[in-house]
Protein backbone atom coordinates (compact mmCIF):
# COMPACT_ATOMS: atom_id res chain seq x y z
CA UNK A 1 0.00 0.00 0.00
CA UNK A 2 1.22 3.37 -1.04
CA UNK A 3 -0.52 6.43 0.53
CA UNK A 4 0.42 10.34 -0.37
CA UNK A 5 1.67 12.83 2.42
CA UNK A 6 -0.17 15.18 4.22
CA UNK A 7 0.81 18.65 3.75
CA UNK A 8 3.13 20.72 5.98
CA UNK A 9 1.43 23.99 7.43
CA UNK A 10 2.81 27.06 9.31
CA UNK A 11 2.44 26.82 12.88
CA UNK A 12 1.12 29.83 12.78
CA UNK A 13 1.53 32.85 15.47
CA UNK A 14 0.41 31.26 18.22
CA UNK A 15 2.35 27.79 18.03
CA UNK A 16 3.24 29.11 21.83
CA UNK A 17 -0.36 27.59 23.68
CA UNK A 18 0.49 23.58 22.13
CA UNK A 19 4.41 22.91 21.62
CA UNK A 20 6.54 24.55 24.28
CA UNK A 21 7.59 21.70 27.36
CA UNK A 22 8.77 23.40 30.14
CA UNK A 23 11.75 20.78 30.06
CA UNK A 24 12.19 21.25 26.49
CA UNK A 25 15.66 23.66 26.32
CA UNK A 26 16.65 20.91 28.36
CA UNK A 27 18.21 17.81 26.81
CA UNK A 28 20.13 17.30 29.67
CA UNK A 29 19.61 18.41 33.56
CA UNK A 30 21.16 21.48 34.75
CA UNK A 31 24.60 20.12 36.42
CA UNK A 32 25.12 17.27 34.30
CA UNK A 33 29.12 16.92 33.72
CA UNK A 34 30.15 18.42 30.21
CA UNK A 35 26.74 20.65 29.82
CA UNK A 36 26.79 23.43 27.42
CA UNK A 37 24.18 26.35 26.33
CA UNK A 38 23.55 26.62 23.04
CA UNK A 39 22.22 30.56 22.41
CA UNK A 40 21.21 32.13 19.15
CA UNK A 41 18.35 34.06 17.65
CA UNK A 42 16.44 33.27 14.57
CA UNK A 43 16.33 36.53 12.16
CA UNK A 44 14.63 37.65 9.45
CA UNK A 45 15.47 39.10 6.10
CA UNK A 46 15.23 42.37 7.69
CA UNK A 47 17.74 41.61 10.36
CA UNK A 48 14.96 41.60 12.81
CA UNK A 49 14.40 39.44 15.53
CA UNK A 50 11.41 36.26 14.67
CA UNK A 51 9.79 36.24 17.91
CA UNK A 52 7.08 33.49 16.86
CA UNK A 53 9.85 30.48 16.17
CA UNK A 54 10.76 27.51 17.48
CA UNK A 55 14.09 25.56 17.28
CA UNK A 56 14.39 21.64 17.37
CA UNK A 57 17.41 19.87 18.16
CA UNK A 58 18.10 16.13 17.60
CA UNK A 59 21.50 14.84 18.18
CA UNK A 60 23.53 11.67 19.21
CA UNK A 61 24.49 11.07 22.55
CA UNK A 62 28.34 11.93 23.96
CA UNK A 63 29.42 8.10 22.48
CA UNK A 64 27.72 9.10 19.03
CA UNK A 65 24.62 6.75 19.51
CA UNK A 66 20.94 7.26 18.98
CA UNK A 67 18.56 5.64 21.57
CA UNK A 68 16.62 4.26 18.25
CA UNK A 69 15.93 0.41 16.96
CA UNK A 70 17.34 2.20 13.56
CA UNK A 71 21.08 2.61 14.71
CA UNK A 72 22.61 -0.69 13.88
CA UNK A 73 24.96 -0.22 16.19
CA UNK A 74 22.61 -1.08 18.71
CA UNK A 75 21.28 0.54 21.90
CA UNK A 76 23.63 3.20 24.06
CA UNK A 77 24.19 2.07 27.86
CA UNK A 78 22.07 5.07 28.85
CA UNK A 79 19.16 6.32 27.73
CA UNK A 80 19.49 9.78 26.51
CA UNK A 81 16.52 11.98 25.07
CA UNK A 82 18.88 13.61 22.22
CA UNK A 83 16.17 15.96 21.57
CA UNK A 84 15.38 19.55 22.63
CA UNK A 85 12.86 22.19 21.61
CA UNK A 86 12.39 25.83 22.74
CA UNK A 87 10.13 28.49 21.24
CA UNK A 88 12.23 31.64 20.77
CA UNK A 89 11.46 35.17 23.27
CA UNK A 90 10.12 38.34 22.14
CA UNK A 91 13.80 39.19 21.07
CA UNK A 92 13.76 36.18 18.65
CA UNK A 93 16.21 34.32 21.35
CA UNK A 94 16.40 30.47 21.97
CA UNK A 95 18.48 28.57 24.07
CA UNK A 96 18.98 24.69 24.48
CA UNK A 97 20.79 22.80 27.40
CA UNK A 98 22.90 19.65 26.17
CA UNK A 99 26.13 17.66 26.33
CA UNK A 100 28.32 17.99 22.54
CA UNK A 101 27.69 14.83 20.55
CA UNK A 102 29.49 12.01 20.14
CA UNK A 103 31.28 11.18 16.65
CA UNK A 104 28.44 9.58 14.31
CA UNK A 105 29.91 7.42 11.62
CA UNK A 106 28.41 8.66 7.82
CA UNK A 107 26.95 6.05 5.67
CA UNK A 108 30.72 4.91 4.37
CA UNK A 109 31.29 4.49 7.79
CA UNK A 110 33.68 7.52 7.73
CA UNK A 111 33.22 9.49 10.86
CA UNK A 112 31.13 12.59 10.87
CA UNK A 113 31.90 15.98 12.39
CA UNK A 114 30.29 16.57 15.84
CA UNK A 115 26.98 18.19 14.86
CA UNK A 116 23.04 18.28 16.08
CA UNK A 117 20.20 18.98 13.49
CA UNK A 118 17.84 21.47 13.45
CA UNK A 119 14.61 22.24 12.76
CA UNK A 120 13.06 25.73 12.78
CA UNK A 121 9.20 26.51 12.53
CA UNK A 122 8.19 29.90 12.32
CA UNK A 123 4.76 31.71 11.42
CA UNK A 124 5.60 32.55 7.67
CA UNK A 125 6.86 28.82 7.46
CA UNK A 126 4.84 27.09 5.62
CA UNK A 127 7.06 23.99 5.90
CA UNK A 128 9.83 23.97 8.76
CA UNK A 129 13.71 24.75 7.25
CA UNK A 130 16.68 22.28 8.15
CA UNK A 131 20.06 23.23 9.24
CA UNK A 132 23.03 21.58 11.45
CA UNK A 133 25.12 22.90 14.00
CA UNK A 134 28.63 22.37 14.03
CA UNK A 135 31.12 23.26 16.33
CA UNK A 136 33.82 26.15 15.66
CA UNK A 137 36.76 24.49 18.75
CA UNK A 138 35.75 21.28 17.25
CA UNK A 139 37.24 19.11 14.26
CA UNK A 140 35.37 19.70 11.45
CA UNK A 141 38.04 18.65 9.01
CA UNK A 142 36.86 15.68 6.42
CA UNK A 143 32.85 16.21 7.41
CA UNK A 144 31.12 15.74 3.81
CA UNK A 145 28.14 16.99 4.47
CA UNK A 146 30.38 20.52 5.32
CA UNK A 147 32.39 20.16 2.52
CA UNK A 148 29.21 19.52 -0.11
CA UNK A 149 28.71 23.53 1.07
CA UNK A 150 30.39 26.10 -0.51
CA UNK A 151 32.96 27.12 1.39
CA UNK A 152 32.33 30.64 2.14
CA UNK A 153 28.75 29.89 3.37
CA UNK A 154 30.20 27.10 5.91
CA UNK A 155 31.13 29.50 8.71
CA UNK A 156 26.75 30.00 8.87
CA UNK A 157 26.94 26.36 10.06
CA UNK A 158 29.56 26.91 12.90
CA UNK A 159 28.47 27.93 16.93
CA UNK A 160 30.44 30.46 18.30
CA UNK A 161 32.42 29.42 21.28
CA UNK A 162 30.63 31.89 24.18
CA UNK A 163 30.71 32.09 27.96
CA UNK A 164 29.57 28.79 28.80
CA UNK A 165 28.64 27.33 25.65
CA UNK A 166 28.34 28.47 22.23
CA UNK A 167 26.13 30.72 20.00
CA UNK A 168 24.39 29.69 16.75
CA UNK A 169 21.73 32.09 15.24
CA UNK A 170 19.76 31.47 12.57
CA UNK A 171 19.38 33.94 9.80
CA UNK A 172 16.17 33.24 7.64
CA UNK A 173 17.36 35.19 4.78
CA UNK A 174 19.21 37.61 2.89
CA UNK A 175 23.25 38.67 4.29
CA UNK A 176 24.83 35.71 6.27
CA UNK A 177 21.31 33.44 5.40
CA UNK A 178 22.13 30.35 6.73
CA UNK A 179 22.58 27.25 5.05
CA UNK A 180 19.27 24.95 5.22
CA UNK A 181 19.64 21.74 3.91
CA UNK A 182 16.95 19.20 1.77
CA UNK A 183 16.34 16.27 4.17
CA UNK B 1 29.71 -3.44 16.30
CA UNK B 2 29.08 -3.23 12.59
CA UNK B 3 29.29 -0.57 10.21
CA UNK B 4 26.43 1.08 8.99
CA UNK B 5 26.70 1.18 5.62
CA UNK B 6 23.89 2.98 2.95
CA UNK B 7 21.98 -0.31 2.22
CA UNK B 8 21.77 -1.09 6.15
CA UNK B 9 19.70 2.61 6.36
CA UNK B 10 16.22 3.22 6.45
CA UNK B 11 16.13 5.75 3.44
CA UNK B 12 12.77 8.09 3.52
CA UNK B 13 11.54 8.85 -0.06
CA UNK B 14 10.84 12.76 -0.87
CA UNK B 15 7.04 13.56 -0.89
CA UNK B 16 6.08 14.39 -4.75
CA UNK B 17 6.07 18.06 -6.01
CA UNK B 18 3.12 19.51 -5.24
CA UNK B 19 2.63 18.09 -1.86
CA UNK B 20 3.99 20.86 -0.20
CA UNK B 21 4.13 24.47 -0.05
CA UNK B 22 6.93 26.41 -1.76
CA UNK B 23 8.75 28.49 1.29
CA UNK B 24 8.18 31.79 -1.05
CA UNK B 25 4.71 31.94 -1.04
CA UNK B 26 3.55 35.55 -1.72
CA UNK B 27 -0.04 35.72 -1.10
CA UNK B 28 0.83 34.55 2.59
CA UNK B 29 2.88 37.78 3.41
CA UNK B 30 4.74 36.59 6.14
CA UNK B 31 7.13 34.38 3.76
CA UNK B 32 8.49 37.53 2.03
CA UNK B 33 11.37 38.22 4.67
CA UNK B 34 11.26 34.54 5.94
CA UNK B 35 11.91 32.29 3.09
CA UNK B 36 15.72 31.58 2.64
CA UNK B 37 16.46 32.60 -0.49
CA UNK B 38 19.87 30.39 -1.47
CA UNK B 39 18.96 27.10 -2.88
CA UNK B 40 18.52 24.13 -0.28
CA UNK B 41 22.03 21.57 0.03
CA UNK B 42 21.10 18.24 0.02
CA UNK B 43 21.62 16.32 3.15
CA UNK B 44 22.16 12.91 2.65
CA UNK B 45 20.43 10.64 4.91
CA UNK B 46 22.67 9.32 7.39
CA UNK B 47 22.15 8.41 11.05
CA UNK B 48 21.05 11.36 12.30
CA UNK B 49 18.67 11.76 9.78
CA UNK B 50 17.20 8.53 10.02
CA UNK B 51 16.49 8.35 13.73
CA UNK B 52 14.32 10.56 15.83
CA UNK B 53 12.93 11.27 18.97
CA UNK B 54 11.12 8.65 20.35
CA UNK B 55 9.08 10.25 22.96
CA UNK B 56 6.67 8.39 25.54
CA UNK B 57 4.11 8.73 28.25
CA UNK B 58 6.17 10.98 30.45
CA UNK B 59 4.88 13.93 27.94
CA UNK B 60 1.16 13.59 28.60
CA UNK B 61 -0.94 14.64 31.71
CA UNK B 62 -4.24 13.71 32.47
CA UNK B 63 -6.48 15.17 30.60
CA UNK B 64 -4.50 15.93 27.50
CA UNK B 65 -6.56 14.30 25.22
CA UNK B 66 -9.85 16.03 26.58
CA UNK B 67 -10.14 19.46 25.60
CA UNK B 68 -13.15 19.90 27.44
CA UNK B 69 -12.21 18.72 30.91
CA UNK B 70 -9.27 20.68 31.47
CA UNK B 71 -10.94 22.98 33.79
CA UNK B 72 -13.42 23.07 36.46
CA UNK B 73 -16.61 24.06 33.73
CA UNK B 74 -17.17 23.05 30.02
CA UNK B 75 -15.83 25.08 27.26
CA UNK B 76 -18.30 26.99 25.39
CA UNK B 77 -18.87 25.36 21.39
CA UNK B 78 -20.05 22.15 19.75
CA UNK B 79 -18.13 19.27 21.09
CA UNK B 80 -16.31 17.45 18.84
CA UNK B 81 -14.64 14.11 18.48
CA UNK B 82 -11.05 14.32 16.23
CA UNK B 83 -9.91 11.17 15.86
CA UNK B 84 -7.38 9.46 13.52
CA UNK B 85 -4.30 7.32 12.53
CA UNK B 86 -0.78 8.12 11.84
CA UNK B 87 0.64 6.13 9.44
CA UNK B 88 3.66 6.19 7.13
CA UNK B 89 3.46 6.34 3.06
CA UNK B 90 3.73 2.92 2.83
CA UNK B 91 0.40 2.55 4.97
CA UNK B 92 2.72 1.39 8.34
CA UNK B 93 1.22 2.41 11.93
CA UNK B 94 3.29 4.71 13.34
CA UNK B 95 2.88 2.93 17.07
CA UNK B 96 3.50 4.80 20.40
CA UNK B 97 4.07 8.25 18.80
CA UNK B 98 3.26 12.04 20.25
CA UNK B 99 0.88 13.85 18.44
CA UNK B 100 0.56 17.12 19.89
CA UNK B 101 -2.45 20.31 18.74
CA UNK B 102 -3.41 23.44 19.31
CA UNK B 103 -6.51 25.48 18.41
CA UNK B 104 -8.67 28.63 18.72
CA UNK B 105 -12.05 28.40 20.98
CA UNK B 106 -15.59 28.54 19.54
CA UNK B 107 -15.55 31.75 19.11
CA UNK B 108 -11.82 31.85 17.11
CA UNK B 109 -9.58 32.99 19.47
CA UNK B 110 -6.67 32.29 20.75
CA UNK B 111 -5.55 32.06 23.95
CA UNK B 112 -2.40 33.75 23.61
CA UNK B 113 -1.19 37.87 24.62
CA UNK B 114 -0.85 37.97 20.45
CA UNK B 115 -4.78 37.47 20.04
CA UNK B 116 -6.36 40.66 20.18
CA UNK B 117 -9.30 40.76 18.44
CA UNK B 118 -12.50 41.43 19.94
CA UNK B 119 -14.07 37.53 20.87
CA UNK B 120 -14.34 36.51 23.74
CA UNK B 121 -11.89 34.19 25.73
CA UNK B 122 -13.36 30.89 27.26
CA UNK B 123 -12.18 30.72 30.75
CA UNK B 124 -12.44 26.75 30.32
CA UNK B 125 -10.58 26.33 27.36
CA UNK B 126 -6.95 27.07 26.78
CA UNK B 127 -6.71 24.51 23.27
CA UNK B 128 -4.00 22.72 23.66
CA UNK B 129 -3.96 19.00 23.25
CA UNK B 130 -1.42 15.83 23.34
CA UNK B 131 -1.87 12.48 23.03
CA UNK B 132 0.20 9.23 21.96
CA UNK B 133 -0.88 6.89 19.13
CA UNK B 134 -1.76 3.05 20.10
CA UNK B 135 -0.64 -0.23 18.64
CA UNK B 136 -2.73 0.47 15.39
CA UNK B 137 -1.12 4.28 15.06
CA UNK B 138 -4.98 5.45 16.21
CA UNK B 139 -4.87 8.74 18.16
CA UNK B 140 -8.25 10.36 19.18
CA UNK B 141 -8.99 13.71 20.62
CA UNK B 142 -12.14 15.32 22.60
CA UNK B 143 -11.89 19.53 21.65
CA UNK B 144 -14.41 21.77 20.11
CA UNK B 145 -14.70 22.76 17.16
CA UNK B 146 -12.43 26.09 16.33
CA UNK B 147 -14.34 29.07 15.01
CA UNK B 148 -12.79 30.84 12.47
CA UNK B 149 -11.25 34.33 12.90
CA UNK B 150 -9.89 37.40 10.83
CA UNK B 151 -6.13 38.17 9.97
CA UNK B 152 -4.76 40.90 8.38
CA UNK B 153 -3.09 39.23 5.57
CA UNK B 154 -5.44 40.80 2.93
CA UNK B 155 -8.61 42.55 2.68
CA UNK B 156 -11.41 41.05 4.88
CA UNK B 157 -8.95 37.43 5.50
CA UNK B 158 -10.14 34.84 7.64
CA UNK B 159 -8.99 31.36 8.62
CA UNK B 160 -10.86 28.66 7.87
CA UNK B 161 -11.59 26.78 11.23
CA UNK B 162 -8.46 24.17 11.85
CA UNK B 163 -6.67 22.63 14.25
CA UNK B 164 -2.72 22.54 14.14
CA UNK B 165 -1.05 19.39 14.34
CA UNK B 166 2.76 18.08 15.30
CA UNK B 167 4.07 14.74 14.33
CA UNK B 168 7.54 13.29 14.68
CA UNK B 169 6.88 10.00 12.82
CA UNK B 170 10.10 7.46 13.67
CA UNK B 171 12.78 9.87 12.01
CA UNK B 172 13.78 13.25 12.16
CA UNK B 173 13.03 13.36 8.10
CA UNK B 174 9.48 12.43 9.09
CA UNK B 175 9.09 15.46 11.44
CA UNK B 176 5.57 17.19 10.54
CA UNK B 177 3.27 20.26 11.47
CA UNK B 178 0.28 20.33 9.67
CA UNK B 179 -3.18 21.44 10.12
CA UNK B 180 -6.54 19.56 10.11
CA UNK B 181 -9.58 22.00 7.96
CA UNK B 182 -12.98 21.06 8.00
CA UNK B 183 -15.52 19.59 5.71
CA UNK B 184 -17.19 22.25 3.17
CA UNK B 185 -15.24 25.36 4.92
CA UNK B 186 -16.49 28.62 2.29
CA UNK B 187 -13.40 30.10 3.67
CA UNK B 188 -11.20 27.27 1.61
CA UNK B 189 -11.28 29.68 -1.45
CA UNK B 190 -9.78 32.83 0.25
CA UNK B 191 -7.08 31.51 2.47
CA UNK B 192 -3.41 31.79 1.32
CA UNK B 193 -2.34 29.16 3.89
CA UNK B 194 -4.42 26.24 2.87
CA UNK B 195 -3.97 27.11 -0.42
CA UNK B 196 -0.42 27.29 -0.65
CA UNK B 197 -0.55 23.42 -1.23
CA UNK B 198 0.09 23.17 -5.34
CA UNK B 199 -1.41 19.95 -5.59
CA UNK B 200 -5.23 20.15 -5.52
CA UNK B 201 -5.40 16.32 -4.38
CA UNK B 202 -2.50 17.11 -1.71
CA UNK B 203 -4.50 20.27 -0.84
CA UNK B 204 -7.88 18.09 -0.11
CA UNK B 205 -5.87 15.69 2.12
CA UNK B 206 -5.68 18.35 5.07
CA UNK B 207 -9.57 18.51 5.26
CA UNK B 208 -11.07 15.84 8.17
CA UNK B 209 -14.35 13.90 6.79
CA UNK B 210 -17.58 14.16 9.33
CA UNK B 211 -17.57 10.72 10.47
CA UNK B 212 -21.17 9.86 11.19
CA UNK B 213 -20.27 6.49 13.14
CA UNK B 214 -18.14 8.26 15.61
CA UNK B 215 -20.57 10.72 17.18
CA UNK B 216 -22.02 10.03 20.25
CA UNK B 217 -25.97 10.46 20.25
CA UNK B 218 -26.66 13.98 22.04
CA UNK B 219 -23.09 14.86 23.02
CA UNK B 220 -20.78 15.01 19.84
CA UNK B 221 -20.14 15.30 16.21
CA UNK B 222 -17.06 13.09 15.15
CA UNK B 223 -14.60 13.83 12.35
CA UNK B 224 -11.47 11.67 11.41
CA UNK B 225 -7.88 12.79 10.12
CA UNK B 226 -5.39 10.52 8.93
CA UNK B 227 -2.10 11.91 9.27
CA UNK B 228 0.56 9.96 6.64
CA UNK B 229 4.25 10.94 6.64
CA UNK B 230 7.22 10.12 4.33
CA UNK B 231 7.61 6.62 3.29
CA UNK B 232 10.57 4.86 3.65
CA UNK B 233 12.18 3.96 0.14
CA UNK B 234 12.09 0.03 -0.93
CA UNK B 235 15.37 -0.69 0.75
CA UNK B 236 17.18 -4.00 0.01
CA UNK B 237 17.87 -4.18 3.63
CA UNK B 238 15.93 -7.82 4.41
CA UNK B 239 17.39 -9.75 1.34
CA UNK B 240 21.04 -8.50 2.13
CA UNK B 241 20.47 -9.48 5.65
CA UNK B 242 19.43 -12.91 4.69
CA UNK B 243 22.45 -13.58 2.53
CA UNK B 244 24.71 -13.39 4.82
Amino acid sequence: MRLEGTPSQTVGPYLSIGLPWDDGPFVVPEGTEGAVWIRGGVYDGAGNPVPDAMIETWQADPDGGFDHPDDPRGKPAAPFRGFGRCPTDEQGQYRILTVLPGIVPDTSGAPQARHIDVSVFARGLLNRVVTRIYFEDQDNAGDAVLASVPEERRDTLLAKKDGDGYRFDVRLQGEGETVFFAV
Amino acid sequence: MATPTERRLPQYRPDPDGTHAPLDYAPYRSTALRHPKQPLVLLPQMLTEVTGPLLGPGRLGEFDNDLTRQHAGEPQGQRIIVTGRLLDGDGRPIRNSLVEIWQANAGGRYRHTGDRWPSPLDPNFDGLGRTLTDDDGRYEFTTIKPGAYPWKNHDNAWRPAHIHFSVFGSAFTQRLVTQMYFPDDPLFSQDPIFNSIPDEKARQRMISRFDLERTEEQWALAFQFDIVVRGREQSVFEDEEEDE
